[in-house]
Order: C-alpha cells, then structure tokens, then sequence
C-alpha cells in the first residue's frame, strides 16, 4: 500500500497565444511508506497539487513512473485507481443526501441498500457525526461537509487517502480541531496519506514526513523535527518558522565539528549535512527562541553585540529586533518566560549567545 | 505561421484524444452536421437568393429592393421603432425593476406576475387588444369617448403596443443586474453623506449603466425582428421591414425581394446582437461581497417611493386592461357591437380551428424536449470537453438569437423545398425550426450552471471510481435538471407563441394556433383571435405548472438551492 514516485515531471503546454511551457514538477522522487502521512509543503505553485494530483491520477506525468501497493499505475485511470481524494473545495454532490454521498463508491461497486446503509451508518458513528445522516448538503456547515468529505474517501478503504489543502475554506479555530480529527481518521484507519498543504503548522502538527517543496522540486523530505531543527538548505529554514542567518567562516575541521569564526569569537559547531573545506564561508542557522540576551555591560568576546531597535511583548514572550554592525539582516530573538530571563528597552546594548547545539552549518552557495 | 503550427498541432492532438472516445466524436460529429444544415445552410440560402439572380451573380436584386422608397421607408421605420422601444422599454423597464429590487412597496409578487405575463404570451396580444381598445369600434375611443376615427394604426399605436410587449424582457434583465449590486454599497454612500439622489446618480446608476445598455440592445433587436404587432397595427402608412418581407412573399411570390429585404433586415439585428453580447456584455461590474446583503430600503425617500408605487401600479393596471379585454372579447357576442356574453366564440373555435390547437400542442411537445436536451449536451460538450471547433459550435448555435424569425423563416423554405430535403409542408419543418432557434436558451442556462459546479465534484466521483458515463448518469445530468427544465418552460412558450419564422412554413396539413389568430385578425374575427388566444395562454400557463410540479415531485427535496435557477 506504498506509493513511490519515481523521477515525476510535468510539463503544462502554455494556454493562450504565447503558449509558453511550465513546468511545474521537477524530477520528483518520493516513496511514501504503508500507513505513512507526509505532507507536501511549498509556497503557492511550487507543484505539490500537481504532484498529488499525479498520485490520483487526474494530471499524467509527461516523465517518470507512478507506482501505487507494488503496481505501475500511469496507465490507469483515477476511477480506477486506488486512491481516494479529499477536494479543497470538499466537491460534496449537492443534489445528494449526506448518506448518498458517503455511499457513493460503495454503490458503484454495486452493494446492495441495506449494506451500504449499514456501512454508512458504522463509518458515521466512528466519526461520530451520526446525526447528520438524512441532511442535505446545503444545510451543513464548512466543518461537516469536511467531515462528509472525510468519510466518502474513507469508506471505500482506498490504498492512499490523497488531501488536497482540505482545511484552507475553514475558520482558524476549526482548522485546528480538523486537523487533529484528520490524523485520528488516518491512523485508526492506517491510510497510506499524502497532504497537501501550504499551512507549516498544520504539515508540523499532523505529518509523519513532510516534503518541502519549491519550483517543483523536492528541497527536503524528514520527519518534523529534522525540518524545523535541521533545515537541509536556506529555503526550507526560511519558509519554516522564523530564522537568522549568521555568517561565518570554518578556521578548522574536526571529527565531527567544524570550528567557526565569527569574526570577534569562534564557537565549534556539528556539522550535519555537507562537506565543507577549511576557510569556506557558511552560513550559521539560529531559530530565534534559542537565542539567549544579557546586558551588554560585561563586554563578552564570545557574543554577539547588538542594539534593540523594536520589541513586541506578547506576554509569555517577548520578540526582539536587534540590529547588529556587519550583518545586513537583522537578528530576531524570542525571549521565553521574560520575567525570568529579564526585560530590554529600544536602543539598549546586549549580547547574543546561543548554544552550540542549537546551531546548525549551511553552505553559502546553497541558497536553494 | 508560428501560431498556426502551433494551433494545427493542438487540434490535431484534440482530434487524437477524441477519437479515442468514439461517442463523443459521434456526438460533436452529429451536432456540427445538424448545426450546419439547419441554421447555416438556410441563412446561406438567403444570402444566395438576394445577389444570384437566373444562375448569374448580381446586385440587381439588392440594388432594384434598396432603390425601392417604400422597402426604405420600412427600413427606416424599423430602426426608428426599434430605437424608440429599446429606449422608452429599457427605461420603463429600469424604474420597475429599481422600484421592486429597492423599495419595500407592497405588492412586489404581484407587480413582478404583472411583468412575466407578455413574456409568456404571443408577442401580438398587446395589438390586439389595442384595437379592441382605440380602434374604430374600440371600447374607449368609441366606446367610452365618443370617438368614432380615432388613427390608432401606424407610429402611435405599434410604439404603445411595443413597448407593453418588450419592456419586461428589460425588466428582467435589469432586476438581476441591480440584485447583483449590492445594497450596502448604496447604504455605504447614503452613510457617508450622499443625498438620495446623489447615491442614485453616483453609485446605482454608474453600476447599472452597462446592464441598461445591454437591455436596450436587446429590446431593439427583439424589436426589429418583431413581426405579430407591426402585421396588426402598422398599416400601409408606416409600413415595416419583417412585414414588408412577408407580404413580398406571401402576396407576391417574390421570393428573391423577400430574400433581399431579409438580407437587410438581418444586417443591423447581427450587428447590434454581438456588439451586445460581445462588447457591452463584457463590461460588467462584478460586486464583490462576503456575505449576502438586506438592503435597509433607505436609499429610496419615502416620496419616490410612492411616486414609483403609483408608476409601476398605472403600469399594472394598463397590462391587466390588455388581458382583460382579451379576455371580455373571446366572450363577447360581436366585440364593439354588443360586448354581452357568449360562449359562441369558443364553440367556433373548437369546431373550425380546433386542428391548430393540436398541431401546435404536437409540434410545441416534441420539438421542446429535444431542444432542451440537444442543448444540455451542447452546453456539457463546450464547456467540459476539449475539441476542435468547440467555440465555433457555440458560436453558430447561438446564432438562431440574433437572426430575425422572418428571415429564418425565408431561409427555410429556400432551403428545404427541393429535394433530397423536401420538407416543406411538413410536421417535420416546423419542429426542427423550433429545435434550432430555441436551443440557445438551454445552451446558456446549461453553460451558465456548469460554470457554477466545481470540477472538482466530477472528479471527485471519478476519483471514488466512477467512469466517465456513469459520472455524466449520476452528476453531471442531475445538477443540470433545473437547467434543463428553465430551458423546457422557455422554448414551450417559444414553440407555442412563435409567429414570424412559422407563418411562412405553415400549410394546411399543419397549422398553428398564432397563425390562426393573426388570420382570424385580418378578417375582423376579434371575438374568435380572442378565444384562440385565452386558450393559448391558458395551455401555456397549465405546461408551466405540470413542469414546476414535476420538479418540485422529483427534486423538491433539494428544492432550496436547487431550483432558484
């Protein structure tokens, strides 16, 4: 029940006069395991629609293999493949009940009334939206008809359950609770998955792997964690979560360390990805919230020295801007538990530090 | 040369991809053929008639027609008729439907029953009744006035007759297109200080202004084309083009003339209906808004209010005085004479002209249905398929809107009194002219609520594995019933009321009920024309109530949504 997508392009023929070609996926590799959920995460037309809509069949790939449980699928229409999809736009049949909408495919495999009511009926009570049996399409809300959607799909006990930015019509607190119901569905059911979304926290809340992507082509796939902590390249950092970039320089190479100058201090750093030489300008990765600050008095060779040019408190936080001399971006720095840690005004000299740990090397060239 | 390589290469890889699907080539194959003999053919056969003359290609004919002072006399009347009812229509039409979509008068269901009556009635009752009215034995110039000359045939009386009969297609028009404008937006300049007049005559006017355009042309290429009232009411004095071209025909088996002045008449009715749909159409206003608006109805003061009341209210009363005296005059013993009642006049027409009733109830039956399904799989095929010439098919079936019924009645019997298709006379003539001018209703409203479902919901039935036919069975085709069923209602008033193409391809094995009455009007038979024309709006009035049942039986359960179209 795996889905592997092997070297997955698509080429779009230009509408119109001009008829310029797009290309909206690039040499796309993927291999998603049984009962997996990644996510596919990128900017608006990046191709992760496009690529699910490879999977479910309703675009063909101009290159590449589809592969869908062990079997090559691009030949195979989507009414006859194994997926099932959950539409933006939830594409509820508006002249059917809520019933006859879940029951759907299991009417077209020809199943007799009272089993597919029974089916029906058992589905709703394990989403436990029973209630809404008789209702018609247009008496339900945003959140329902997500559910209705929900269910259509999972009824037909598809291979791979396909999500095409399925929360993005609802409102921010029942996106929230969607997506928690969602990924309850998907490991009750153990569904093979594929989300798309454009929403970090949704891909960071509900995945087991998300695949960041941009221009078409994958920038990175890893768990959660591994993307938030140690973004493969400056993109993912960038588009995931707030970031500074740090400059530096590699003065040595140990086992597994690389010693960086900072111009007035050195730190030494693990080095994760890459094969970097002695005397290679990188560029360090800091989330904000490892940041720690102190007064600048005690002058320190080991920090970075700064001044507060806005703060924005937040209450449990406070989130700093400080500018910094021979750096062009400024440093962002959130400051947990703030009546612990202490309180800065605009303009106030401090110092910077962070833990090696939370540090993390990328190579300059690597803008991608 | 670039682009045309380009545009060979995409037909031909939209040829490949609909050959693989051999119904649906059958199907565009079909639709393009029938499209082509039975609505370009025809107008070719107009064209060709008016400039060869014996076997020779020449002008003569144009020439001998244009040099002519009473065909341009007619000519110049059509086009001052129509200027004139487009206008005053347009404007009638706007301040009725400004008065019921903005005001809280009372009444507003009554008042809009009012206006949709001459839309489904033949398009001559208005004449008729006039000269019941005004004419020389008229109930008020007579009558009640003591008149006894009263000129109410020539410019006054046809304007009057006009404009009665197309300012509701204005009125309907306009009242979607001032619903469209949201409330709040007028509410929005009345709060920031506007005057009533100001926020009219700056903000619901401008928003308006390319729908009332679009109404007038509209009214004037109805107008032109009109043929039942000018045929009562114009007269030898003032006389119009779409008559003139009849009378060439039928009095003097001038089919050449008759062809030329549809030739011209065609001219101005082609051009104002795409610079209609084309230029003004496009220029919509596209309001924006989250959620739908009530109007506070404060933008009206109360004064204009009432001052509407009383316009829309005189308007009313007018209508109801036309129908009532339609009604008064079938039962009436000799209309003018003795207005005692009778049932006489029915008795005659069920004795003498009860066939017409039957042929136009079998020709209206089944040359509906296959409209309206011939012009759902249009609709489905241009907007959900890919293939050559998809716009071209759209193109030429909307075709039948703009060509005046009188020329498409000529270009009929041009083309279809010879062999192999020898059709003159028959059943079969009448009913596929009244599929091909009325499948453009069905085609658009077909369009327009395609254009409405998401894609996505066909997918997402292929996606839980339906195939393309099954998904077409249990999707496409329910979401487009009430589509189908407005597009039903439309073309059976159309099939029942049509005048202008039929007259000249009617005979005596089969008649129609408005050929009837117009025959009936020329004899002085007021009393019968009246009857016939109860009885036809009482047929049509019982065809709209079955069909509504049948949907509310069938789709009522999802009547909220579903049937607002």
């Amino acid at each position: 029940m795996s889905v592997k997508l092997v070297n997955i392009s698509k080429i779009f023929k230009g509408q119109g006069n001009d008829q310029k070609e797009v290309e909206a996926v690039k040499d796309v590799n993927l291999e998603v395991k049984e009962g997996e959920m990644v996510t596919l995460l990128g900017p608006s037309g990046c191709g992760k629609t496009t690529t699910l809509r490879i999977v479910s069949g309703f675009e063909t790939p101009s290159t590449g293999e589809v592969w869908i449980s062990g079997k090559m699928v691009n030949n195979i229409p989507p009414n006859k493949r194994d997926t099932s999809m959950v539409f933006q736009s939830y594409a509820i049949f508006p002249h059917l009940s809520v019933a006859q909408n879940i029951g759907f495919s299991l009417e077209l495999k020809g199943w007799g009334k009272n089993k597919i009511e029974k089916e029906v009926r058992r589905i709703m009570k394990i989403m436990e939206f029973s209630e809404l049996y008789n209702r018609r399409p247009d008496q339900l809300s945003g959140g329902q008809q997500q559910r209705v959607a929900l269910a259509r799909a999972v009824i037909n006990k598809p291979s791979v359950l396909l999500f095409d930015e399925p929360l993005s019509n609802l409102d921010a607190k029942l996106r929230v609770q969607m997506r928690m119901e969602i990924r309850k569905i998907q490991q009750t059911f153990g569904i093979t998955s594929i989300y798309v979304t454009h929403d970090q926290e949704e891909a960071l809340t509900i995945s087991d792997r998300i695949v960041v992507m941009n221009e078409g082509k994958i920038m990175q796939a890893a768990t959660p964690i591994e993307i938030y902590s140690y973004p493969k390249n400056m993109f993912v950092a960038d588009f995931i979560g707030r970031v500074n970039f740090i400059p530096g320089k590699i003065i040595e190479k140990k086992e597994n360390t690389l010693l960086i100058d900072f111009g007035i201090y050195q730190k030494e750093i693990k080095c994760r990805y890459g094969d970097f030489k002695v005397n290679e300008s990188v560029i360090i990765v800091v989330r904000p919230e490892s940041l720690k600050m102190s007064s600048a008095n005690k002058k320190d060779p080991h920090c970075i020295q700064g001044e507060i040019n806005k703060l924005v408190y937040l209450g449990p936080t406070i989130e700093y801007e400080i500018e910094v001399k021979g750096l062009s971006r400024k440093i962002f720095a959130v400051i947990y538990n703030p009546i612990e840690e202490g309180f800065f005004k605009v303009e106030d000299l401090v110092n910077i530090d962070f833990k090696p740990i939370a540090a993390h090397i990328l190579s300059q060239k690597d803008k991608e | 040369m670039e682009n045309y390589k380009k545009w060979l290469k995409k037909s031909s890889q939209e040829i490949a991809f609909i050959s693989k699907d051999p119904i649906l080539l059958l199907a565009v194959l079909l639709i393009f053929g029938s499209l082509i003999i039975f609505i370009l053919y025809p107008l070719c056969k107009v064209i060709t008639a008016s400039v060869f003359s014996k076997g020779q290609f020449s002008f003569n004919i144009l020439k001998d027609v244009i040099s002519n002072w009473y065909f341009r006399q007619g000519f110049y009347n059509s086009i001052i008729m129509g200027a004139l009812t487009s206008i005053i229509g347009a404007g009638i039409g706007f301040l009725f439907a400004f008065t019921l979509a903005r005001t809280d008068i009372p009444f507003k269901k009554f008042f809009h029953l009012i206006a949709i009556i001459p839309i489904i009635s033949p398009p001559f009752i208005g004449a008729m009744a006039i000269i019941m009215l005004f004419g020389n034995n008229g109930l008020i110039t007579s009558g009640l006035l003591g008149i006894n000359n009263f000129k109410i045939y020539g410019f006054r009386g046809l304007l009057f007759a006009q404009v009665i009969t197309f300012f509701p297609v204005a009125y309907i028009t306009l009242r979607g297109v001032l619903e469209s404008i949201s409330p709040t937006l007028e509410d929005a300049a009345f709060d920031l200080g506007g005057s009533r007049w100001k926020v009219f005559n700056k903000v619901t006017l401008p928003l308006a202004i390319p729908g009332i355009a679009s109404a007038i042309l509209i009214l004037f290429v109805e107008t032109l084309a009109d043929f039942g009232n000018p045929l009562i009411l114009a007269g030898s004095k003032f006389p119009i083009l779409s008559v003139q071209a009849y009378l060439q025909i039928t009095g003097m088996y001038d089919l050449p003339s008759g062809a030329a002045l549809a030739l011209i008449l065609l001219v101005p009715s082609i051009s104002v209906y795409f610079l209609q749909k084309y230029w003004v159409s496009r220029k919509k206003y596209v309001t924006v808004t989250g959620k739908p608006t009530v109007s506070s109805h404060k933008v009206v003061s109360p004064a204009a209010k009432w001052i509407l009341f009383a316009f829309c209210s005189f308007l009313a009363f007018v209508i109801l005085l036309i129908y009532f005296t339609i009604l008064w005059g079938a039962f009436a013993k000799v209309w003018g004479f003795d207005n005692s009642l009778t049932l006489n006049n029915f008795k005659y027409v069920f004795s003498v002209g009860f066939k017409a009733v039957t042929d136009t109830l079998i020709i209206a039956i089944t040359s509906t249905p296959i409209a309206g399904i011939l012009g759902m799989i249009i609709a489905f095929l241009v907007v959900r398929k890919k293939f050559p010439g998809r716009r071209e098919m759209e193109f030429t079936s909307m075709l039948s809107f703009a060509v005046p019924g009188t020329v498409i009645g000529i270009g009929y019997i041009l083309a279809f009194n010879n062999p192999p298709l020898a059709l003159t006379g028959t059943f079969l003539i009448l009913m596929l002219n009244f599929v091909f001018r009325y499948i453009p209703v069905g085609i658009q409203s077909g369009v327009a609520i395609l254009q409405q479902v998401d894609p996505s919901i066909e997918e997402a039935a292929v996606d839980l594995g339906a195939d393309s036919r099954y998904t077409f069975k249990k999707v496409t085709l329910p979401l487009m019933v009430p589509a189908f069923f407005s597009g039903l209602i439309y073309s059976f008033v159309r099939a029942m009321t049509a005048i202008s193409a039929a007259i000249f391809l009617v005979s005596a094995n089969w008649n129609l009920m408005t050929v009837q009455i117009m025959s009936q009007v020329e004899s002085g038979r007021l009393g019968a024309a009246s009857a016939f024309s109860v009885i036809l709006v009482g047929i049509i009035l019982l065809a709209i109530l079955i069909i509504r049942l049948i949907l509310n039986l069938f789709y009522g359960n999802f009547g909220g949504t579903m049937l607002k179209i």
